[in-house]
C-alpha cells in the first residue's frame, strides 16, 4: 500500500502482530504434542475408568507416550465404532467384546498380531486359557489379545440348598431340575431362578454345552434343529413352562441382587462383574451366596467363552505404541490390579496364581469353568443371529411356539442373515475378503 | 435481465441448501434402498450387489414387518384421537372464564414437552412397576390385581400410548388454547341469547370455528406418533415379545444396530409413503368438510 499510516492501521497491526503471536504459540502447541505421542484408547463401559488408574505408570515407562482414554458406553460401543471405521477416524487401540472380532476382521479394520507375538517377552499364549485365546483367532490367523475373561456361571443361595437338603451344587441338568422344582414357590413369587427373557446369554451357555455347533457348513446354515440344541432349548423353555423361572425381561427384573439377598432367586446365571456387586449390595452375611461351575447335560463346568480383547487398529499410526500398551496392560501383576480395581478376570493364568484371586473362594468357580468353555461361532453376523435366536426362544416362552417350530424359526432368520456371506463364500471374486 | 430471473437468484441460495441437505440425501437413501449394502459393502464396495426392489419384496414377506406396523397403527388409532382429546379439553379448561391461576396451570401442563424422555421414562417405569409402581398401588386400593403394565405383551402399548399422550398433549393444549381465544366472544353471546345449552355452543359454535386449527393439528400429531421411536427404545426397548417395536424402531435395528443400509432405508422409504398417503388422505377429507 503507497498511502502511509492512517489512524486505523496502528489497531490492525497490533491484530496483526497478536495473531502471529498465537499462531506461534499453536504451532508450538502442535510441535510439543509431536514430541510425545498421544495414543488414542477406547474402552467400552467401566473399564475405562479402571484403567486410567493403571495408566500412569505406563506413561512413567514411557515417557515419550501419552494415553487418551475414551470411554464408550456398552449400548453406544459397537455402533460407534462401525461409524468410526465408516468415517476413517478409528483409534489406535481398543477393547473389543471377543464376540465382535469375526466382524472387524472382515471390515479388515484390525491388524493381524502374531508377528508381534511372536517377538513379545511378555505375551506368551500358553499362559492364556486355550479356548479363550483361540476366540481370537479368524481363519487361524490372531488379532486380539484377550484382556480380561468372562463366562457365565451360578451364583447360588448355599443356605436355601441347604434348607431344601442340598448339601453341594447341582453337576448335571436332572439335579438342577430336582432343585429348581424344590425351591420355586411361584404362588409365592419365589423362584428358584431368574432368566431375563431379553438376555441371550443364558440360553447361549447352554446351546454351546451340546456337542453341535449352533452353525453347519462352515458358518454358511444355522443348525439350531440340530439334537442338541433342541435339548437346550427344551431345559430353557421347560423352566418357565414348570414355573421356575419367572418370564420377566431384565427391565422389569430391576434390582435382582437385593431379590436375591432377599431369597426371591435361589440362582442367579451372571458372570463374573456380580461377584462385586453382590458383595457391594450383601455385605452382611456374604457366606450365604456361592458360585459353581454351571451344571451341563452330564457333567458340570463347560460354559461360554466370553471376555473382551485388546486390538490394533490398521489405520493407526502409532502401532508399535499400541503395541507396548498391551504388553503392559498383559502384565501378570499389572492384571492382578485391574482384577483388583473391578474385578475383571485376568486373561493369564499366572495373574492367577497370586495376589487376592488365589485365595477367593467365589472365584474359583470360574478358573474352573475358564479351562472348558467353548467360543461362539466365529462369523460377523453371530451377534444379530443370537439376537434373533433370544427373540423367538421368548416366543417358545409365552408359549406362541413349540420347540421345534421355534428351532426351526432360528434355522429360517439364520438362514435369511447368513445370505450375504454365502454369496460371498461362494463367489470367486470376493471370497478373498470373507472371513 | 428481468423480474422473474432476478427472482430465481434471489432463491439459490435457499435452493442450494434444501438441494445438498435435503433433497441429495434423500435420493441417496432412495438408490441406497435399491441395493444391499451393509458391512460386507462398506468393508469392499465390491461386495454390493443391486437388488432393484428386493428389500421392499423381502420386507413385504417378512412377519417381522408387518408386525411392526401394526404396532404402529395400533399406536397412531389409540394415540392420536386420546392425544387430541386430551389437548382440546385441557384447553378448554383453561379457556374458561371460571379458573384462577391460569398461566400456572399453563406452565404446569406444558411442562412435559419440555422435559427430556429419557428423564421421564426413568420416573414412568416406577410408576409402570408390578410390584412397586405407584400405579398398580393406586388399583390395588380400588381392589384390582395388579397389572405387569410393561412386561406383559397386551399392556405394553397401552403403557406406552399413555405415557406418549401425557408427554405430548400440552403442545397441542397450546395450539388449541390460541384457536380458542381467536373465536370471537359475540358468537357465544348470540348462542345464550337464543337459549342454547353449553354442549349446543361447543358443537355449533368452538368446533366448526376450530376446525381448520384442528385440521393442523391432526396432521402434525399423525405424522409425529407414525414416527414412534424414543418411548418403547427407553421404556421398553421394543419388548416384550417385540409388543411395542414400531417400523422406526425396526429400521434403527437394522440400519444402526444390523450396519444393514439397503433394507433399513426401505423400511425409511415404506414409512414414508405410507405416511404420505395417510396424510394426504386426510387433507382431503378436511377440505371436503370444509366446503360442505
Amino acid at each position: 500500500m503507497p498511502e502511509p499510516s492512517r489512524p486505523g492501521s496502528t489497531v490492525t497491526n497490533r491484530t496483526v502482530r497478536c495473531l502471529r503471536v498465537l499462531a506461534v504459540l499453536l504451532l508450538a502447541g502442535c510441535s510439543s504434542s509431536n514430541d510425545s505421542r498421544t495414543l488414542t484408547f477406547w474402552t467400552i463401559g467401566r473399564e475405562g475408568e479402571a484403567v486410567v488408574k493403571l495408566l500412569p505408570e505406563f506413561e512413567r515407562e514411557h515417557p515419550d507416550i501419552h494415553v487418551k482414554v475414551q470411554q464408550m458406553p456398552l449400548s453406544a460401543a459397537h455402533q460407534k465404532l462401525l461409524t468410526a471405521f465408516a468415517g476413517d477416524s478409528t483409534p489406535d487401540l481398543s477393547q473389543l467384546g471377543n464376540t465382535w472380532l469375526p466382524e472387524f476382521v472382515a471390515l479388515r479394520a484390525i491388524d493381524p498380531l502374531q508377528r508381534r507375538v511372536d517377538a513379545s517377552t511378555i505375551v506368551k499364549p500358553d499362559d492364556y486359557f486355550a479356548h479363550i485365546w483361540s476366540t481370537n483367532l479368524v481363519d487361524g490367523e490372531l488379532y486380539g489379545i484377550p484382556w480380561y475373561v468372562d463366562t457365565r456361571l451360578l451364583f447360588y443361595r448355599r443356605d436355601l440348598l441347604k434348607a431344601a437338603g442340598f448339601d453341594t451344587p447341582p453337576q448335571d441338568w436332572a439335579q438342577w431340575r430336582q432343585m429348581l422344582a424344590a425351591l420355586s414357590h411361584p404362588d409365592r413369587g419365589i423362584y428358584g431362578i431368574l432368566l431375563p427373557t431379553n438376555e441371550y446369554e443364558q440360553l447361549m451357555s447352554l446351546a454351546l454345552q451340546q456337542p453341535e455347533s449352533m452353525l453347519r457348513d462352515g458358518g454358511r446354515y444355522g443348525n439350531f434343529r440340530s439334537e442338541g440344541f433342541k435339548r437346550a432349548l427344551a431345559f430353557y423353555v421347560d423352566t418357565f413352562h414348570q414355573r421356575q423361572a419367572p418370564a420377566i425381561t431384565a427391565v422389569e427384573a430391576g434390582n435382582p441382587w437385593e431379590e436375591f439377598g432377599r431369597g426371591v432367586y435361589a440362582f442367579y446365571f451372571s458372570g463374573p462383574w456380580n461377584i462385586g456387586e453382590f458383595r457391594q449390595r450383601l455385605p452382611a452375611d456374604e457366606g450365604e451366596w456361592a458360585t459353581a461351575p454351571l451344571p451341563g447335560p452330564d457333567s458340570a463346568g463347560v460354559g461360554a467363552a466370553g471376555g473382551s480383547s485388546l486390538v490394533v487398529f490398521r489405520h493407526s499410526k502409532h502401532k508399535d505404541d499400541a503395541w507396548a500398551l498391551i504388553e503392559y496392560l498383559s502384565r501378570p501383576d499389572v492384571q492382578q490390579r485391574f482384577y483388583d480395581l473391578l474385578g475383571d478376570m485376568p486373561a493369564r493364568r499366572s495373574a492367577w496364581d497370586g495376589g487376592s484371586l488365589r485365595t477367593d473362594p467365589k472365584v474359583q468357580a470360574f478358573r474352573e469353568q475358564l479351562e472348558h468353555v467353548r467360543a461362539t461361532p466365529s462369523v460377523p453376523e453371530w451377534e444379530q443371529i443370537v439376537n434373533e435366536m433370544q427373540l423367538v426362544a421368548a416366543q417358545a416362552v409365552a408359549g406362541e411356539l413349540t420347540v421345534d417350530q421355534a428351532a426351526e424359526e432360528m434355522d429360517r432368520r439364520a438362514d435369511r442373515i447368513l445370505e450375504k456371506r454365502r454369496w460371498i463364500l461362494d463367489h470367486p471374486r470376493a471370497a478373498k475378503a470373507a472371513p | 435481465m428481468n423480474r422473474q430471473h432476478a427472482a430465481w437468484w434471489f432463491l439459490t441460495p435457499a435452493l442450494l441448501v434444501l438441494g445438498i441437505f435435503f433433497l441429495l440425501p434423500v435420493i441417496a437413501a432412495l438408490g441406497l434402498s435399491l441395493t444391499d449394502y451393509d458391512l460386507y459393502a462398506l468393508a469392499d464396495i465390491r461386495h454390493l450387489r443391486f437388488v432393484a426392489l428386493g428389500n421392499y419384496w423381502d420386507l413385504l414377506h417378512q412377519r417381522k414387518f408387518w408386525s411392526a406396523l401394526g404396532h404402529t397403527f395400533y399406536f397412531v388409532l389409540v394415540g392420536v384421537p386420546l392425544s387430541i382429546a386430551v389437548s382440546l379439553c385441557a384447553a378448554l379448561l383453561l379457556n374458561s372464564p371460571l379458573v384462577r391461576f391460569k398461566t400456572f396451570f399453563r406452565t404446569a401442563l406444558f411442562a412435559p414437552v419440555v422435559t427430556t424422555v429419557v428423564a421421564v421414562a426413568v420416573v414412568w417405569r416406577y410408576i409402570f412397576n408390578t410390584k412397586y409402581g405407584w400405579l398398580n398401588y393406586v388399583l390395588g386400593l380400588v381392589g384390582i390385581h395388579p397389572v405387569d403394565w410393561l412386561g406383559d405383551p397386551h399392556w405394553a402399548m397401552p403403557s406406552i400410548i399413555l405415557f406418549a399422550v401425557w408427554k405430548n398433549f400440552g403442545y397441542n393444549m397450546i395450539i388449541f388454547l390460541a384457536g380458542l381465544q381467536a373465536i370471537p366472544r359475540d358468537l357465544y353471546e348470540a348462542a345464550r341469547i337464543d337459549g342454547a345449552s353449553a354442549w349446543q355452543q361447543f358443537r355449533h359454535i368452538t368446533l366448526p370455528m376450530l376446525g381448520p386449527t384442528l385440521l393442523m393439528v391432526a396432521i402434525l400429531t399423525v405424522s409425529g406418533y407414525f414416527q414412534l421411536f424414543a418411548e418403547p427404545y427407553v421404556m421398553t426397548e421394543g419388548g416384550p415379545l417385540q409388543s411395542t417395536t414400531s417400523v422406526l424402531y425396526l429400521m434403527y435395528n437394522e440400519g444402526f444396530k444390523w450396519w444393514n443400509f439397503g433394507s433399513a432405508s426401505a423400511v425409511a422409504f415404506l414409512l414414508f409413503v405410507i405416511m404420505f398417503v395417510v396424510t394426504a388422505l386426510m387433507l382431503r377429507i378436511g377440505r371436503r368438510g370444509e366446503a360442505a
